[in-house]
C-alpha cells in the first residue's frame, strides 16, 4: 500500500473524506455511549440540546468558544507560516497577566483607555513570548515545537509564583489568586443580564482581521510564500526571516488577546485554572479548520457545542462528558487523515 | 545485429496503458527488445518514458495489457519479480549509499552485508572481472561518497552486471557525464550488447540515440509515434518526430561585444558540502553577448548562481556591476540592479507550487509593482499574470490555476515572463530548457537571443554543451570552481571543451586533450 499524489483533486474528492471524519466521529462517540449506557441519539440530541437549545445555553456556547477562536486564529497564522507555536498557552497566560498587573487599581484611567490599553498590553506580553523562540529558530535553527512547548510549563510555574507572591490578592483569604480587575477594566456584556461579554465581538473582529491580512495585505502574501515555499520565498527577495519574526508577533498577540479576554470579559481575576488548555486545543481548532480563520470561528463553535452540551448532556442522562474529549481527539485524528485523503490517493500493489 | 537473423525476443510489451486520472500516460504501447539489441526510447518530458519504465519495475500497475520476459509473464505490481528476472536499472538519480565502499553498494540487495556466507574476496574478484571485461574502471575498496559523478554510474552499472542482468536500462544516463566520460559509457554498452545483453537507452540527445541504438521508438503523448531502424533516421526526423511538427532552433548572429554590464574580480566563494565554491574568479558579462558557462554538475555553477542571485557574497574579491559594487547584496538587490534571474530548479527554487499563476508572477515585484502602503493590488496582479500568460505563450486555463498543473516549459514561460518585463540588462539563465520539450526549448532560447539583440548581458549555465555551442557568443568552462579562459564561438571542439570539463588545463592553460577514460 502507498500513497498516490493527486495533481487536481475533484470537488467530490475534497468534500467526502471530511465529510467521512466527521461520520467516523459521530460513529465512535456513538460506540461509546453504548458502552456507557447511553442511546447513542439521545446523547447527541442531549448535546445538541445542551449546546443550543436555549438561549441561555446559545450564548453560553458562544463564550466558551470565545478563547478558542483566539488562540486557532493564533496557531492558524503561526502554521500557516509553517512556524510551529505550541505555546498559546503560555502566551495566553502572559496576556492575562499583563491584563491583571494594569487592571486592577494600579492606573486611574476612564473604560475607554484603559481597556485598549490592557488588550494591547496583552497582545504586546503574548508577542513577546513567542518571539524569543522565534528568534532562536532563525538566528540558530532551534525548533520552536521544543522552545514554546517546554516555555508552556515554565510560565505556568511563573503564574503560580506570581499568584502565590506579587500578585496575590490580599483579600483573597489565602487563595492563589489574583486582586479583581476595576470595573474600568472589565469588557461589557454584549447582552445585557446575560454572560456573553464583548470578547466574543473582539474575537470575530480579529478573525475577520486575520482573514483581510491574509487575503489583502503584503504581510499576508509574504506569509503564504514563506510558509509555502521558504527557498522559493528567499530566492524571490522576501525577506524571510523579518517575515518569520512578524508572524511570530501577531500569533503570540492573538494568544494573549484570549488571556485578556478571558480576564477582562469572563473571570474578572487571576487563576491558575483560567485556560484548561485552550492553548492546546486552538492547535485542534486551527487543524478543523484547515488554518482558515473565518473556519476557525465555525471550528471553535464547533468544539465549543460538543464541550457544553456534554456537559448538559451528562447532568441529565450520566453518560460522563469524557465522550466531548474523546469526540474531539478522534475528530482531530479523523480530519487530518482525511485531508491525506484529499490530497493523495491510495494504492494498494 | 544482422536485420534477417531474428534474435531471441527478452522483452516484449503488449498494449500498455496507464491512465492517471483524465491523463492517459501510456497509450497501448507494444514493443519488442531483442537479445543483444540497444533500443533508445526517445520522447520529450511528459512523453510517457518513464511511467514506461515504472510499469516494468512493478512500480505502477498498467490499466491493461501484459509484459513478458524472456517468455515469461511478468506479474504486474511486483517490483522485485523485474529485478530477479534480469533486468537492470540505471536511474538519473543514483541510488547509492554514500557511507558504504563500491562492493558493498553491489551487493546491498543481493545478500546480506553479515552474512556468513558471504566472502568478500569472492565477491571483490568477481567485480574486478566485471569492471575488467566491461572496461568499468573503479576500485571495489573505495568509499562511494569519494566517487566522481561517472564513477558512481559505472557502480550502478555494475550492480546490474553483478546481479546478473540480461537487460539494461538506461535512464538519460549522459546527462551528468562528460564527453569522455560518455564515450567511455558507450564503450562499455557495446561490450554489454556483443556478450548479449540487451540495452533500452532513454534519452532526447540526438546525437547520442545514432551513436549507440540499433532501433529507436518514439513516445509523443504516451503513444508509440513511431520506429525505426536507426540506420534509416536522422537527427531531423527524430527531432520532428518527437515534437509532431518540424521546428527550427533560433540562430544567433555574429555581434560586437559591448561594455561590460557584470565583472568580477578575483572573486571566491565558501564551499558549499560537496559542492565547490568559486576560486578567485575572473569574469566579464558583457552587453549584447551571450557567455555560456559549460561544465559538469557541481563544479561551482551552483556558487556562482546563487553569487549573481543575490544569495550570498563573496568571501573574497570584488563584484561590480555596471562599474561599482554594491553596498548590500540580497536577492533584492540583484533585482533592483537589473539582473532577471531563471533559477535551475524551477520547481523548487522559481516558484510556489500551491499558489495559483497570479501569486507566482508577482513574487519578485510584489512589494514595489503591486501594493501601496501594506495593501495588495490584486486587480493590477491578475491583469500582469493575464498579460504574461498573453505575450509569453504560457498555455493553460487561466491565471487562477495553481501552478504546479502547468507543465514545466509553461511554468518555465511564466518565470521567463515574470524575469523579461523587468526589462533587465543581465539575465541569469541557469539549466533554462533542463527536461523541457523541444519547443520550449527553442521558445525559451529565442527569448534569450531576443534579449542578447537589444543589449543584454546573458549568462547561459548548462551541462549540455551543444546548447552551448549553439548559443553563446564566448564560451568558459568551469571545474572545481575555476574558470577556464573565455573562448569565442567557434573556436573550440566539443572534445577541447570536454577536456577542460575534465579538469584539464587550468593550472598549465595548456591543451591536454588526453582523455584518460575514453577507450
Amino acid at each position: 500500500m502507498r500513497l498516490e499524489p493527486i495533481e487536481a483533486p475533484s470537488t467530490a474528492r475534497r468534500v467526502i473524506p471530511p465529510a467521512l471524519a466527521i461520520a467516523a466521529t459521530f460513529l465512535v462517540a456513538s460506540l461509546l455511549a453504548l458502552v456507557a449506557g447511553g442511546n447513542p441519539f439521545a446523547v447527541f440530541g442531549l448535546i445538541l440540546k445542551g449546546a443550543f437549545g436555549s438561549k441561555f445555553s446559545i450564548l453560553e456556547t458562544f463564550n466558551s468558544a470565545t478563547p478558542l477562536i483566539f488562540t486557532g486564529l493564533a496557531i492558524a497564522v503561526a502554521f500557516r507560516a509553517k512556524l510551529w507555536n505550541i505555546g498559546a498557552e503560555a502566551q495566553l497566560y502572559a496576556g492575562a497577566v499583563l491584563t491583571v498587573v494594569l487592571g486592577t487599581g494600579a492606573l486611574g484611567l476612564p473604560a475607554y483607555l484603559m481597556l485598549p490599553l490592557c488588550a494591547l498590553a496583552a497582545m504586546l506580553a503574548g508577542a513577546l513570548l513567542l518571539l524569543g523562540p522565534a528568534l532562536l529558530k532563525t538566528r540558530l535553527g532551534v525548533d520552536e515545537v521544543v522552545t514554546t512547548l517546554l516555555f508552556n510549563f515554565i510560565f505556568l510555574l511563573f503564574v503560580s509564583y506570581l499568584l502565590e507572591g506579587p500578585l496575590k490578592d490580599p483579600m483573597g483569604m489565602g487563595w492563589p489568586k489574583s486582586a479583581r480587575l476595576t470595573p474600568e477594566a472589565r469588557l461589557p456584556r454584549l447582552v445585557e443580564g446575560l454572560r456573553l461579554h464583548w470578547g466574543f465581538a473582539l474575537a470575530l473582529i480579529s478573525a475577520l482581521v486575520v482573514w483581510v491580512i491574509n487575503t489583502r495585505t503584503t504581510l499576508g502574501y509574504e506569509m503564504r510564500a514563506v510558509g509555502q515555499n521558504a527557498e522559493a520565498a528567499g530566492f524571490a527577495g522576501i525577506p524571510v526571516t523579518r517575515v518569520i519574526l512578524k508572524t511570530a508577533l501577531l500569533s503570540g498577540g492573538l494568544a494573549g488577546l484570549a488571556g485578556f479576554s478571558e480576564v477582562s470579559g469572563l473571570k474578572g481575576a487571576l487563576t491558575l485554572d483560567l485556560s484548561p488548555g485552550f492553548g492546546y486545543t486552538g492547535i485542534v481548532v486551527a487543524m478543523l479548520a484547515l488554518l482558515h480563520p473565518l473556519g476557525v470561528v465555525l471550528a471553535a463553535l464547533f468544539v465549543a457545542a460538543i464541550f457544553v452540551g456534554a456537559d448538559s448532556m451528562s447532568r441529565a442522562i450520566g453518560v460522563p462528558s469524557y465522550l466531548a474529549d474523546i469526540m474531539l481527539a478522534s475528530a482531530l485524528l479523523f480530519m487530518v487523515l482525511a485531508i491525506l485523503l484529499t490530497k493523495f490517493r491510495l494504492r494498494r500493489d | 545485429m544482422s536485420n534477417s537473423e531474428k534474435a531471441q525476443v527478452v522483452l516484449r510489451l503488449q498494449g500498455i496503458t496507464k491512465r492517471f486520472g483524465p491523463v492517459t500516460a501510456n497509450a497501448d504501447v507494444s514493443f519488442d527488445l531483442h537479445r543483444g539489441e540497444v533500443i533508445a526510447l526517445l520522447g520529450e518530458n511528459g512523453a510517457g518514458k518513464t511511467t514506461l519504465m515504472n510499469i516494468l519495475f512493478g512500480q505502477y500497475t498498467a490499466d491493461e495489457g501484459a509484459i513478458e520476459l524472456f517468455g515469461q509473464p511478468l506479474p504486474p505490481g511486483a517490483p522485485r519479480a523485474a529485478l530477479d528476472a534480469g533486468v537492470g536499472m540505471v536511474h538519473q538519480h543514483f541510488t547509492l549509499a554514500d557511507n558504504l565502499t563500491v562492493w558493498e553498494n553491489i551487493v546491498l540487495g543481493v545478500d546480506h552485508l553479515t552474512a556468513p556466507t558471504l566472502k568478500a574476496r569472492q565477491v571483490k574478484s568477481r567485480i574486478r572481472d566485471l569492471a575488467e571485461r566491461f572496461h568499468l574502471k573503479v576500485d571495489p575498496n573505495a568509499r562511494v561518497g569519494r566517487l566522481t559523478v561517472g564513477e558512481r554510474q559505472r557502480v550502478e552499472i555494475l550492480k546490474a552486471l553483478y546481479r546478473d542482468a540480461k537487460i539494461l536500462i538506461l535512464d538519460e544516463p549522459t546527462a551528468v557525464l562528460t564527453p569522455q566520460e560518455a564515450e567511455a559509457l558507450f564503450t562499455t554498452l557495446r561490450e554489454a550488447i556483443s556478450s548479449g545483453l540487451s540495452v533500452i537507452f532513454i534519452s532526447h540527445k540526438l546525437h547520442e540515440v545514432m551513436a549507440i541504438s540499433h532501433r529507436v521508438l518514439v513516445l509523443r503523448h504516451g503513444q508509440l509515434v513511431a520506429e525505426r531502424a536507426t540506420k534509416d533516421t536522422n537527427r531531423e526526423e527524430m527531432a520532428a518526430l518527437m515534437v509532431g511538427a518540424e521546428v527550427s532552433a533560433p540562430s544567433i548572429e555574429a555581434r560586437a561585444a559591448g561594455a561590460p554590464l557584470l565583472s568580477l574580480r578575483a572573486v571566491s566563494t565558501p564551499d558549499q558540502g560537496a559542492a565547490p565554491g568559486l576560486k578567485a574568479l575572473n569574469f566579464e558579462l558583457c552587453a549584447g553577448q551571450i557567455t555560456g558557462l559549460a561544465g559538469v554538475s557541481g563544479n561551482g555553477q551552483a556558487a556562482l548562481s546563487d553569487l549573481l542571485s543575490g544569495l550570498i557574497t563573496p568571501s573574497a574579491g570584488e563584484m561590480a556591476l555596471h562599474g561599482s559594487s554594491p553596498a548590500r547584496w540580497s536577492p533584492r538587490a540583484a533585482i533592483a540592479n537589473g539582473i532577471a534571474r531563471i533559477p535551475e530548479d524551477r520547481h523548487k527554487t522559481g516558484t510556489i507550487a500551491d499558489f495559483d499563476l497570479t501569486e507566482n508572477a508577482i513574487l519578485e515585484t510584489y512589494a514595489t509593482r503591486f501594493s501601496q502602503r501594506g495593501w495588495m493590488d490584486w486587480g493590477k496582479a491578475r491583469a500582469f499574470a493575464e498579460s504574461l500568460i498573453k505575450g509569453y505563450d504560457v498555455r493553460c486555463p487561466g491565471p487562477d490555476i495553481r501552478i504546479r498543473l502547468l507543465s514545466g516549459g509553461n511554468m518555465q514561460k511564466l518565470i521567463l515572463g515574470r524575469v523579461l518585463e523587468e526589462n533587465p540588462d543581465i539575465i541569469l539563465a541557469n539549466q533554462p530548457v533542463r527536461g523541457l520539450d523541444i519547443g520550449a526549448v527553442n521558445y525559451v532560447h529565442g527569448e534569450l537571443a531576443k534579449a542578447r539583440a537589444r543589449g543584454a548581458a546573458v549568462l547561459l549555465i548548462s551541462e549540455d554543451l551543444d546548447e552551448i555551442m549553439r548559443l553563446s557568443d564566448v564560451i568558459h568552462v568551469i571545474s572545481e570552481g575555476r574558470l577556464s579562459p573565455a573562448f569565442a564561438r567557434g573556436t573550440m571542439r566539443p572534445e577541447e571543451l570536454g577536456s577542460w570539463m575534465a579538469g584539464h588545463g587550468f593550472d598549465s592553460h595548456g591543451m591536454d586533450t588526453g582523455a584518460p577514460d575514453a577507450a
